[in-house]
């Protein structure tokens, strides 16, 4: 546990006065989903700024400094029962938990019980100026000052070095099953959209080479009367299906081709050449694809949705779906209100 | 009192030339100038401000809304927007050199996907309509702010409203899904999509609780849930408020979230009993009103759960809302909470800040032991589950000096708030009434940062200006040597 807040806002405001850019790094664990950032940049490491600074398990909220890792954050809750909800990937234990609100990353929940953002109550940050900075904080509800720490989510760190993050936790649920389903796609798409329609405690919900996976969690009587409405065959070794998508261990994941994710709404089909992983009961669908970008980003679009190459391909061209013009020139705007000088890993997200 | 927003008066011709060019977008009826005309629209729901608008303009279709902010955006006129005026921070307050752009004719929900489970509303349509309107699928919209009757969901993004079964089911932002935004240029953008994430930057969270400043909200796509099955109620009452306040802790350890948790403390349990006759225990010091749904079985499971806690921590009394009536009846107490207090005294200040629950005790005293100092009786009602507090004060503005006391003391209790680690506002927005605690929330930096980012939507500052976050100029005048952390907030002041 060290905090290494002085060091690093000292870093960038050297940085800021140099005008020169940095490159912002937790624990190297999803350095594949970004856009290619110059390997010459000047490397801000937050992975020794770590502890968990306030931990209140009555208030439900946990904050730790940036570089904590998932897996020490979920060992520190599991001991009072408690979780993330938004069930983010580990992997392999380096996972941060800064790296992860940058990414904007959530586990196969997502759709029932929230993203990262969702659960972020506050942030510290370093700006592009050096400035140390606090948004929200540790309450559930805080409409004091535009909601900064959520606009951290997704953002790849080019708003700002995320330096503490404090988060909604929840209990863990009592019992889970998974439930397995054959059905074809199409039923299976209409299957996991009908999951919605009754307050049943769903937690997740996959269509995989011809079978549907429905998790749920909640109180012992409450999975055992939904699995006895929704029928099926119930799995022993559930979990591990979750784990792999949550992961990006599953096998569909192993290839040399490139990985789009694309999100959709509810019930969308896109026209996608290629083979499909489809998570999140429909909203998120893995695609494995060389075909061309516009091609695919064309199909997301129709279907409501966008596209990002999670992984492989070119990584120095479009990784996150294109922006109108407008859209973009706000993005600049809020952009530059953070990092005037653009210092702050320029080129992550969109082209610098 | 914080001084009402200085504005500068415009200069006549141009008043006269922005007049014309409305009157050439709006009929007659939907621009409003005339004194006896604007006056209704002096003050939202915090009425000891009051500025009466310029003008007024209410706008039928996007086109006509459109054609306003770009004729205004020319003429560098400022526009405070307002939905249905039911806010709590006077964040709708007019200026007297701007236009009040009005959304009361937004009113339409636009449709209905019921297999999708959204709903897409214009800006000035009621929280309670949509789940009205929905109710025939078997579907609600979460928050449920207790003026839900009446304020629109417009208002509810530039607040991110919250309500009583905000910790199971989240606040505004966590509830829409798209926006459709005007920007202060007249430029329709779309914010976020029916899919669960958006590329680039959240922008559909930031403009949630942005309090009118850095766009126009003309649509928004709610998401909607399956109502429960089952609900079920549980009241038990303490005879202290800090054993309520250990039995809040004990239904969260307990792994329980419950729907909603509410805390009445013994002033507005009797107060409200006496407006309402919902049969609440009048010897009581403390009630809890513990609300858990879900299916059938779970629901019955977790109110034996629930009434366990409620035991262990010493409950005199615990009742089980024996049906849906009885249901309503106790919520309807402390649904009628607001207007009961309203009865017994002429005028009543509602706070809004947030705790951690850990600190309730020790608030409560405090503001036990200020309310004999400052002479003015205070009542509880609040959000225990989140830690959100609404203290009561009670105070009659005829009385010169009252309003001006209850304004310290309730400056006092927000100061308190953020001294234990909360905030100044939980859900009732900065608006004009809390901009100068924003001061002692907020570092000189951080109010810099704030006011860069609205420039990124607003360089002019034409959007609601002068409101949610202050002027360093103001916090200075404000005098708010606030200490914290062994620092005074504004070392550099001379910069200013």
């Amino acid at each position: 546990m060290s905090d290494l807040s002085k060091q690093i806002s000292a870093q960038i405001q050297q940085a800021a006065d140099q005008n020169s850019a940095v490159r912002i790094q937790g624990g190297n664990s999803k350095a594949f989903y970004s856009r290619a950032l110059d390997g010459s940049l000047d490397l801000v490491d937050v992975s020794g700024h770590t502890g968990v600074v306030n931990y209140e398990p009555t208030e439900l909220v946990l904050t730790a400094r940036a570089g904590t890792t998932i897996q020490e954050l979920s060992e520190t809750l599991g001991e009072k029962n408690q979780h993330l909800a938004f069930d983010p990937p580990v992997l392999g234990g380096l996972a941060t938990i800064g790296g992860t609100l940058a990414s904007g990353f959530s586990g196969p929940c997502r759709p029932y019980l929230g993203s990262i953002r969702d659960h972020v109550l506050g942030t510290h940050i370093v700006n592009g100026n050096g400035d140390y900075l606090r948004f929200g904080g540790e309450v559930m509800k805080n409409v004091a000052g535009y909601d900064i720490a959520r606009l951290m989510a997704g953002a790849m760190g080019t708003l700002g070095v995320i330096m503490q993050v404090s988060l909604k936790v929840l209990p863990k649920p009592q019992k889970e099953a998974t439930l397995c389903f054959e059905l074809a796609q199409g039923d299976a798409l209409s299957m996991m959209r009908e999951l919605g329609d009754s307050p049943i405690p769903v937690s997740g919900a996959c269509f995989d080479n011809g079978r549907v996976y429905v998790r749920l969690s909640g109180s012992e009587v409450g999975v055992a009367s939904a699995s006895k409405t929704l029928g099926g065959e119930t799995m022993s070794d559930g979990e591990a299906v979750w784990i792999s998508l949550r992961e990006f261990s599953h096998a569909f994941f192993d290839t040399e081709l490139p990985i789009w994710r694309l999100s959709l709404p509810t019930q969308a089909c896109p026209d996608l050449s290629g083979e499909t992983l489809i998570d999140w009961g429909g909203q998120q669908w893995w695609l494995r694809s060389d075909a061309p970008i516009k091609e695919i980003q064309f199909a997301a679009a129709k279907a409501g949705g966008h596209a990002t190459l999670f992984k492989g391909g070119d990584r120095s061209g479009e990784v996150f779906h294109p922006l109108s013009d407008t859209m973009m020139q706000l993005h600049e705007n809020v952009r530059l209100s953070f990092d005037p000088k653009r210092i702050l890993n320029p080129g992550a997200q969109y082209p610098s | 009192m914080n001084s009402p927003l200085v504005s500068e008066s415009l200069d006549p011709a141009v008043f006269r030339q922005l007049h014309i060019d409305l009157a050439g977008i709006l009929d007659r009826p939907n621009l409003l100038s005339e004194s006896e005309e604007v006056t209704p629209y002096e003050c939202d729901g915090l009425s000891a401000y009051r500025q009466r608008p310029m003008l007024v303009a209410l706008p039928e279709d996007i086109d006509q809304l459109i054609a306003v902010v770009k004729t205004c955006h020319r003429h560098k006129v400022p526009i405070v927007a307002r939905g249905a005026g039911t806010g709590l921070s006077g964040g709708a307050l007019p200026l007297s050199n701007g236009v009040l752009l009005v959304l009361a004719k937004f009113n339409q929900i636009l449709s209905i996907d019921q297999k999708g489970r959204t709903a897409t509303v214009q800006p000035g349509v009621r929280n309670l309509a949509i789940s009205e309107a929905v109710d025939q699928y078997g579907l609600y919209y979460a928050p449920d702010p207790s003026s839900q009757i009446a304020c629109s969901i417009g208002g509810n993004v530039a607040e991110n409203s919250g309500g009583v079964h905000c910790l199971k089911y989240g606040l505004t932002v966590h509830n829409i899904l798209q926006l459709k935004v005007v920007t202060v240029t007249g430029e329709l953008v779309t914010i976020g999509s029916k899919a669960l994430d958006s590329p680039g930057f959240d922008l559909l969270a930031l403009m949630t609780g942005s309090e009118g400043m850095l766009g126009i909200v003309v649509e928004v796509v709610v998401k909607l849930l399956p109502k429960p099955t089952h609900t079920s109620l549980v009241l038990a009452a303490f005879d202290s408020v800090e054993a309520a306040g250990h039995a809040v802790g004990g239904v969260i350890s307990a792994g329980i979230i419950p729907a909603g948790l509410e805390m009445m403390d013994n002033f507005a349990i009797r107060a409200t009993e006496d407006f309402a006759q919902c049969g609440y225990p009048i010897d009581a010091e403390a009630i809890l009103l513990c609300e858990v749904d879900g299916t059938e079985d779970e629901a019955l499971a977790q109110v034996d759960q629930v009434t366990a806690v409620m035991k262990h921590f010493r409950a005199t009394e615990v009742r089980i809302a024996a049906d849906e009536a009885e249901r309503l009846l106790f919520w309807k107490g402390r649904k009628m909470a607001f207007p009961a207090m309203g009865r017994i005294s002429a005028d009543y200040y509602c706070i809004d800040g947030t705790i951690p629950r850990s600190q309730l005790p020790h608030v409560l005293n405090k503001m036990e032991e200020w309310s004999k100092e400052f002479d003015l009786r205070v009542a509880n009602v609040f959000h225990a589950g989140d830690g959100n507090l609404h203290p009561l004060i009670l105070f009659d503005a005829n009385i010169p000096g009252e309003l001006e006391r209850t304004e310290e003391f309730a400056g006092k209790i927000l100061d308190l708030c953020i001294e234990v680690g909360g905030t100044i506002t939980g859900e009732h927005g900065v608006g004009i009434e809390k901009i100068n605690q924003m001061c002692n929330q907020f570092s000189t930096t951080e109010i810099d940062q704030f006011h860069a980012l609205k420039a990124a939507f607003d360089p002019n500052t034409l959007l609601n200006p002068g409101k949610a976050i202050p002027t360093l100029q103001r916090c200075a005048e404000h005098g708010a040597m606030h200490v914290h952390n062994g620092e005074l907030p504004f070392p550099e002041l001379e910069r200013f």
